[in-house]
Formats: structure tokens, C-alpha cells, sequence
């Protein structure tokens, strides 16, 4: 039994040594967020330190009253601030942006700055608002107008061709009317064909997207004036809607995607393998649905700049007209695309692990966090395997520092020999 | 503007708050948003479950105990004023506070926060941690890891270690020097920002 601590210990260390055993840290762009400070160090720093002078000598596991105390600590941080919870609510920022719905701590701090928001205001509301609205409207009009007279054309080139050119210029509208700024990089690897993944922030996505390249669409059909628009667009190209009894159909999902990616003179499908919108500061796990049919994955991140207006739809906050209102109201969407090359999936890899691969490219590129808790943590709650996990690293440090000590011991008496 | 001040309005007793605690209005605003942003159904109270809501927190192995920690005995739900103060116990210590042994504990000292972390593992609040409140607690952190026999003499050997009267309990006390090499006041804080 002694012989396997020691070997586990062994591997141990030549881990400890080769990986760094610190969490992932955040990248220097992103703001500090959170009411508190947060130790990056891990389980074993912690433990160890608490070790500071032991002087037990035994190969048992190394037990202290006091490592109830780091425990302890996290959990309290975590009730103060935790990661999940802060994903779906908006980022906050530094420096305030003269927008008084991202400020937290509104409070007054000079008059001049009293002066530049109510003049931010005049502008925003009495100047650009009216504007955006007029453009927003005439965009999605002449969408849904046009879109249903070349609906009448025969299939053929002529319809696809001219179905093409109505759908970009009108997304090319509506994004003038969000005044959204949007740098495409790597435009060499823009999806042509099946399947395009991004995180999600907020239903804009599309259209930010859509303005560069055709995509087909998938989602669910829904009532009111999208509706309207989903089956204008519907009838000169083919998107995937579906009725909401059919989504809950894994199998005739995954059936017509499949469908329509084998068709290769179909657009590439845009999917948003997170399922929710999140809040642009980290990717969220990836369903592995859209992962599974086998075709090639062209990744895309998507990254706002939340100087000039916060793009994140928080939907248990606001209905999509306030959101819509609040988004032509502040300064302009400034956001960076980045195309990412092709993945398939390899040899030997099944769809969890090839969906957390494309997050992880996601993540790096868009220099957001990658996290791998589920979006749908928004509303359920965690697995018992991750408090395993935790308690199954502790076991491991306490029969390591425990054996440690012995080995240390040992080789001390041997060169004193 | 000004919505700091008027969050702290709707606080009852904010500035005896403050006063026992040593929170800044900063902190207590953060906080109180913290726990309307916790308390779903909007009830002014928090309950277990709204505790349990939290993932990193359910996710700890002494996650349950720490919840436990907020409901003083009877008591089914946690208010403002109980949650705060439980939470200034991780307040860095003040380091300029003169030791005057005739006034009491502020709740952020050394000893307030060793007595915290007494009370996780004497659950029936009498004082000692018995071997078998110390074996509930080592079988929280290590469940399925390690033996029950492993669990029994690591409690054991703690015991042994600590146990300075040999009456087979911690007292307060024996904890307290068991600990005294610790750094608490870093280990048991957490650094409010802002």
C-alpha cells in the first residue's frame, strides 16, 4: 500500500512540476469584475500553507484541523460572488460610459458630468433614436417585402442569386441602424458551407453575422412580427424553423440539419451551441447536438466592446422591444468578429470533446473565459460529481504532503548515514 | 443619480449595522444587491434552498455546513442584518484597532473568526468537538476517498495531537493553540473590493 502512495506521489509531483497547477487566469484585457478579490491559488497551495510547520512524521494522510478553513473561505466567497450567477448579468465596467443604466454605483459626482450625461442623453434619445428607428424599420420592411416577391420566382439561379443580395443589403440596413461598428477578422476563413458556431450574447449576433456572408438559420418559429419575418425569409431561402412540438425531437433535429448540410449548394448553418444568451465575459458549455452530425465546424467568436453600450440581452430582465429600444439608444455596438479555421472531429474523440475543443478556440480568441459550467445553469442546478471532484483532489494533497514528509525524512537519515 | 444613497435608505438600522460590522456603505450596498440577487421569490429572507441555489457553493464538500452557519438554532430563515453580520466575520482584520482586553470582541478578530471556525465542527454547540463531530467532519471533505478505518484513525491521530486534557473532546481552547502557527487572519478573510 506504501508502494502506490509512493508511485501516486511520484506522479504527483512530475504533474506539479510540468503543469501549473493554478486555475486558468483571466487575460489582462478583461476589467476586474465582482464585489471581491479572489485568490487564484489552488486546493494544494492552500493546504500546503496551512502546513507551515508541521512536525508529524507518518505516511497516513496528513490531516489539520485548520484545512476546514479553506473550505470555508471559498464557500463564503462564493456566497458573496460566485462565477455562474455573474455570467447572466450585464459586465460592469471601470470607467463609466455617460450611460446611466451601466453605471452601479450612480451616484453624483460633479456637475460637469451631470452636463455631459444630460447631453449624452439629448443626443441619444432626441437625435440617434428617432434615426435608428426609421432605418430599423424600413430594413426589416423592405426585407419581408422582398423576400416574398422573389418567393414567386421559379427555383433556380436567378432566385438564389437575388435572394442572396435582398438578405445582405437589408441586414447591411439593420445594422446601420444599430450603428454597429464590426471588424471581421480573418475573412479568409469565413464559413461557405456546414455548420458555424459562436457564442451567444444576444439575438444581434445574427444580423452582426449575417451582414458578411448568407447563412441559413435555425430556431424556433415564433408568433408576432418575427414570425412574420421568419416566414417572409423562409420563402426564398431555406432556413431551419421549427414548430415548438418539434424541438423537443433530438432525433428530427438532428434529421433536418443533417439534411440540409449534405445539400451543398444550401448556406452553412449559423448555430449558437450555448442555448442562452451569456454575457460576453465567458463561453459556456457547448450542447453537444450540433457537434454530432459529423460535418465540419467553422467556430466564430464574437466579441462586444462594452465601452459604448452593453449588447447582453438579459431576457429575465427585459422583453425584446425594451432590449431593441435600449440597443438603438446607447452609443453604437462596436464588436470584433474573428473567423476561426475549420475543425472536425478526430479520430477517437466523441461530440463532448470535440464540442469543448471549438469552445476552448472560442474562448482563447475572443479572450473570454472558459468556463465549463452548463448555460442552463441559469435555471437548474449542479451535479454531484463536481463535489466528488473536490473531495477527491483534497484526499490526494493530504496523502501527498503525508508521503512527502516521509521521503523527505528518510533522506535525511540516509545522508546523515 | 445617487442610487447608493437610496439603496441604503431602504435598509432598516443600516448605520447600526455598519457601526457592528465595519462595512462601508460600498460594501453594504453590494451586498444587500448580492442578496436580493439570492433571494428569488423576493421575501426579505433567505432560506437553505436559496443557499443551495448557488453552484460553487453545493459544490463544496462542507458546503451544507457553511449554510447551516447562517440559521442560528430554530431559526428557518436568515434576514438582512443576520446574513451581514455572519459575513463580516471575513473582513480583513483592522490592523490599527488598540488591544483593550475590557472592550469586546470586535466580530472580524482573531478569536471571533477561530470561534467561527469551532462552531463548523461543533455542531451541537457544546463547547468540544467531540470524535465523532470531528468524523462527520473528515468524512464531509474525504467521502468515498478514503476507508472508514483511514477516516477513524486520522480522527484519532487529530485528537491525540490535540487533545491537551485528554478528556477525548477539543475544547475552544485546545483549539486555539492547535492553530496558533496558523495565519487566520489570512486564511478565514476575504478582500472586499471597492
Amino acid at each position: 500500500m506504501y508502494i502506490s502512495h509512493l508511485w501516486e506521489w511520484q506522479c504527483l509531483c512530475c504533474c506539479i512540476n510540468l503543469v501549473p497547477l493554478s486555475p486558468p487566469s483571466l487575460p489582462p484585457s478583461l476589467p476586474p469584475s465582482g464585489i471581491i478579490a479572489k485568490e487564484l491559488s489552488s486546493l494544494e497551495q492552500e493546504i500546503q500553507e496551512l502546513r507551515a510547520s508541521g512536525t508529524t512524521l507518518s505516511s497516513e494522510p496528513e490531516f489539520e484541523m485548520a484545512d476546514i478553513m479553506y473550505f470555508c473561505r471559498r464557500g463564503m466567497e462564493s456566497i458573496v460572488d460566485d462565477e455562474v450567477t455573474k455570467r447572466f448579468s450585464a459586465q460592469e465596467l471601470e470607467s463609466w460610459n455617460l450611460l446611466t443604466r451601466s453605471n452601479y454605483n450612480a451616484r453624483h459626482i460633479s456637475l460637469r458630468l451631470s452636463v455631459l450625461w444630460g447631453l449624452g442623453l439629448f443626443i441619444r434619445y432626441g437625435f440617434l433614436l428617432p434615426l435608428r428607428v426609421t432605418l430599423a424599420a424600413s430594413g426589416i420592411g423592405l426585407l419581408v417585402v422582398l423576400t416574398t416577391i422573389v418567393g414567386f420566382l421559379p427555383s433556380g439561379w436567378l432566385r438564389t442569386y437575388l435572394s442572396e443580395k435582398i438578405h445582405l443589403m437589408s441586414y447591411r440596413i439593420c445594422v446601420r441602424s444599430l450603428t454597429a461598428i464590426i471588424t471581421y477578422h480573418n475573412r479568409y476563413c469565413r464559413p461557405t458551407k456546414c455548420i458555424c458556431v459562436a457564442n451567444h450574447t444576444t439575438p444581434i449576433d445574427v444580423i452582426i453575422l449575417a451582414n458578411d456572408g448568407c447563412y441559413s438559420m435555425v430556431g424556433q418559429i415564433h408568433g408576432g412580427l418575427i414570425g412574420v419575418v421568419q416566414r417572409a425569409m423562409v420563402k426564398s431561402s431555406p432556413h431551419i424553423w421549427f414548430e415548438r412540438s418539434e424541438v423537443k425531437d433530438r432525433h428530427l433535429v438532428a434529421k433536418r440539419l443533417s439534411n440540409h448540410v449534405a445539400d451543398k449548394t444550401k448556406h452553412p448553418i449559423l448555430i449558437f451551441p450555448e442555448g442562452t444568451c451569456i454575457n460576453n465575459t465567458s463561453v459556456m458549455m457547448f450542447k453537444k447536438g450540433s457537434f454530432e452530425i459529423g460535418c465540419t465546424v467553422y467556430p466564430v467568436a464574437i466579441k462586444y466592446d462594452p465601452r459604448f453600450g452593453d449588447a447582453f440581452w438579459n431576457s429575465s430582465k427585459f422583453g425584446m422591444v425594451n432590449y431593441l429600444l435600449r440597443m438603438m439608444s446607447s452609443w453604437a455596438v462596436v464588436c470584433s468578429v474573428w473567423y476561426l479555421p475549420p475543425m472536425s472531429r478526430e479520430e477517437g474523440e466523441d461530440a463532448v470533446q470535440f464540442a469543448n475543443r471549438v469552445k476552448a478556440a472560442i474562448a482563447t480568441q475572443g479572450g473570454l473565459v472558459d468556463l465549463l459550467w452548463d448555460g442552463g445553469l441559469k435555471r437548474g442546478k449542479v451535479k454531484n460529481t463536481f463535489k466528488e471532484e473536490q473531495q477527491k483532489l483534497y484526499s490526494k494533497v493530504i496523502y501527498w504532503i503525508g508521503s512527502l514528509k516521509v521521503i523527505s525524512i528518510t533522506m535525511n537519515y540516509s545522508e546523515t548515514m | 443619480m445617487g442610487s447608493t444613497n437610496s439603496t441604503l435608505s431602504r435598509i432598516p438600522n443600516v448605520e447600526e449595522l455598519m457601526q457592528e460590522t465595519g462595512f462601508t456603505p460600498a460594501h453594504i450596498v453590494r451586498l444587500y444587491d448580492r442578496f436580493e440577487a439570492l433571494d428569488k421569490e423576493k421575501t426579505g429572507h433567505l432560506r437553505p434552498q436559496d443557499f443551495g441555489a448557488i453552484n460553487r457553493l453545493a459544490m463544496n464538500p462542507i458546503g451544507d455546513r457553511i449554510i447551516g452557519s447562517f440559521f442560528s438554532t430554530g431559526q428557518e430563515t436568515v434576514d438582512f442584518h443576520s446574513f451581514v453580520r455572519i459575513l463580516a466575520h471575513f473582513r480583513p482584520a483592522d490592523k490599527n484597532r488598540p488591544k483593550d482586553p475590557s472592550m469586546p470582541q470586535p466580530v472580524n478578530s482573531r478569536t471571533s473568526k477561530l470561534k467561527f471556525a469551532f462552531q463548523l465542527y461543533d455542531q451541537d454547540k457544546d463547547g468540544k468537538i467531540s470524535r465523532a463531530e470531528l468524523l462527520q467532519v473528515l468524512r464531509s471533505m474525504l467521502e468515498m476517498q478514503v476507508t472508514e478505518e483511514q477516516l477513524e484513525s486520522i480522527a484519532d491521530r487529530t485528537i491525540q495531537e490535540a487533545d491537551l486534557d485528554k478528556d477525548d473532546a477539543i475544547s475552544f481552547e485546545e483549539f486555539r493553540k492547535s492553530l496558533e502557527k496558523v495565519n487566520i487572519d489570512h486564511k478565514m478573510s476575504i478582500r472586499f473590493l471597492r
